[in-house]
């Protein structure tokens, strides 16, 4: 079976069952559910989660991108503050990036001035931050490949034969 | 006032419409229908090709082209002809580019048959032939494949069929509606039988990218003989997935090229020309994003033979085009009641077989040209419309 295929299918829709994704990849059900398990044991796997359109699910709730510059650590580099920013619930992602700043960390929250407080008194307060600029997102256009509010009018099948 | 019943001759009024029109006009009116019935592709035509489009028009590129289309683009098409069907072509004088596949099978057909003509065509399959060919005085003999033939034409059932009046033979694969090709041997058989004839092929194969199992399509023109007897008809739609943008092309024999060209240029003149330079590009640069789609397409074919098997409806393994065929005899019901309480009961449109021929009663035509996730939403529908049934 082609592991990368199947990794593509969940990437898209993770519900699939293990006999529909079988049949997609012309295999058994039970292989399929073999490479799942070894990819979770080997931690290709992480998780799994629903792509969920905020802005429908919780009008009030808000997103922000936070940009993070940092002075890296001896030995720690900039794990150690990654670390750090990962512990708090309102964090949602955090990655580290090549460019003009260090780490990108993702949080949500229920307001704006939430949101806002939080950066400046947990995160731009921490040992080795530079500097933190807050971005928040105002609309959701595509994640992982979905995309939001699209219009679900097929145009196709408006004609014959 | 003016008499309309005096003015339109027998011959056009007599013509039906297609069946899979009649079906979508019942769709339409059920709130919340999700369709398994589009013959066209769920992707955009590549963006390499969209793009080239901006550019040409920015280019101001907006005139007639050569009435056969642009020479780029024909020669193009001859190294794409070249290597797919290892078979040449002139692009000076045995191509034209026309109006999606649709304006090369009625500008074959007019090119070949008078009154009296007989041509012969597989059944079931795509619904303009007959139309065409009953214009033109001609008559439409069907040619029945069935589900244990895989519905493969034999050259049995061709033989019984030919005679003196036999003009065309049309060969509709990969076929839709039933997702068959014919293999090499399958093509050997048909060609043998026609070699020494007068017999014409049309053999249309728009679908000809789309088969799986590894299996390459293979064409008529490839067998001994063949070349000098076979109007060639593929296009853009499908493969590119540009059915919007009107484009496909036809090879053969200059004699006969030649005529029809005459009738293309006084009805055309040429075809639409962004789409032309679009082509170029789909053709020469696309070639990832038509394997991509191919092998998306695969997927939702097993997910969907997969799933009419399991569910109690035999569905012949299909390996082209993008529609399944399951047989649902088994629920008593004909096909056309089959679709109209499909639709009205769950809210689920698939085309009747009998839309294409009196062969494809019995069966029904599903399109898996959607995401998974719509099919898998369409299929658990069906299930439980044949749970019902059976209470």
């Amino acid at each position: 079976m082609d592991t990368n295929k199947l990794l593509d299918l969940l990437r898209q829709n993770a519900r699939l069952s293990d006999s529909e994704l079988a049949a997609m990849l012309g295999t058994s059900a039970a292989e399929v559910s073999d490479a799942i398990a070894q990819l979770e044991r080997s931690g290709i796997i992480i998780g799994y989660s629903a792509i969920v359109d905020e802005e429908k699910a919780d009008e009030t709730g808000v997103t922000a991108i936070i940009e993070i510059k940092v002075t890296p650590v001896k030995d720690g580099g900039f794990d150690d503050l990654a670390h750090t920013i990962m512990e708090y619930d309102e964090v949602d992602s955090v990655y580290l990036l090549s460019g003009a700043y260090d780490l990108s960390v993702t949080i949500s929250g229920t307001s704006l001035r939430k949101v806002a407080l939080f950066v400046s008194e947990q995160l731009a307060v921490l040992d080795g931050v530079i500097s933190t600029t807050t971005h928040f997102i105002l609309r959701r256009y595509k994640e992982k490949k979905h995309v939001f509010n699209e219009d679900s009018f097929d145009e196709r099948g408006m004609v014959s034969p | 006032m003016i008499d309309y019943e005096k003015i339109i001759p027998k011959k056009i009024s007599d013509i039906q419409p297609s069946g899979i029109r009649k079906f979508f006009d019942i769709a339409q009116r059920i709130e919340g229908v999700i369709s398994l019935s589009v013959g066209e592709p769920d992707f955009k035509t590549p963006w390499a090709a969209r793009k080239e489009a901006i550019n040409i028009l920015e280019k101001g590129k907006t005139a007639y082209t050569a009435n056969r289309g642009l020479i780029e683009l024909r020669r193009t098409v001859c190294r794409y002809l070249k290597n797919f069907i290892r078979t040449d072509y002139d692009p000076e004088s045995e191509v034209i580019i026309t109006v999606g596949g649709s304006e090369a099978i009625d500008l074959a057909v007019r090119a070949i048959i008078e009154p009296g003509d007989e041509v012969l065509v597989p059944e079931p399959s795509f619904v303009c032939y007959s139309p065409i060919v009953n214009m033109m005085g001609g008559t439409a003999v069907p040619i029945v494949t069935r589900a244990e033939d895989k519905f493969r034409l034999t050259a049995k059932a061709l033989k019984e069929k030919i005679t003196d009046r036999t003009k065309i033979l049309i060969l509709p694969y990969p076929n839709n509606p039933t997702g068959a090709v014919m293999r090499r041997e399958d093509l050997e058989a048909v060609a043998e039988v026609l070699r020494g004839t007068n017999i014409v092929v049309l053999s249309d194969e728009i679908y000809a990218e789309m088969t799986y199992n590894g299996e390459k399509h293979v064409s008529i023109v490839e067998m001994d003989g063949m070349r000098e007897r076979t109007i060639l008809i593929n296009g853009f739609s499908k493969t590119f997935a540009m059915t919007g943008w009107r484009l496909g092309f036809t090879a053969g024999p200059e004699p006969i090229i030649k005529q029809m060209l005459k009738l293309h240029q006084y009805c055309i003149m040429s075809s639409p020309t962004v789409s032309q330079y679009a082509a170029i590009v789909a053709m020469e640069k696309c070639r990832d994003d038509v394997e991509r789609m191919i092998s998306e397409y695969d997927m939702r074919r097993r997910l969907c033979v997969k799933g009419f098997n399991d569910m109690g409806l035999d569905c012949f393994e299909p390996e082209g085009a993008f529609y399944v065929f399951p047989c649902i005899k088994s629920t008593g019901l004909s096909s056309a009641e089959f679709c109209e309480r499909l639709v009205k009961e769950k809210k689920v449109a698939v085309v009747p077989g009998s839309a294409f021929g009196e062969s494809g009663e019995g069966y029904v035509r599903v399109s898996y040209a959607y995401s998974v996730s719509h099919l898998t939403t369409a299929l658990a529908r069906i299930r439980e419309f044949l749970e019902e049934l059976k209470k």
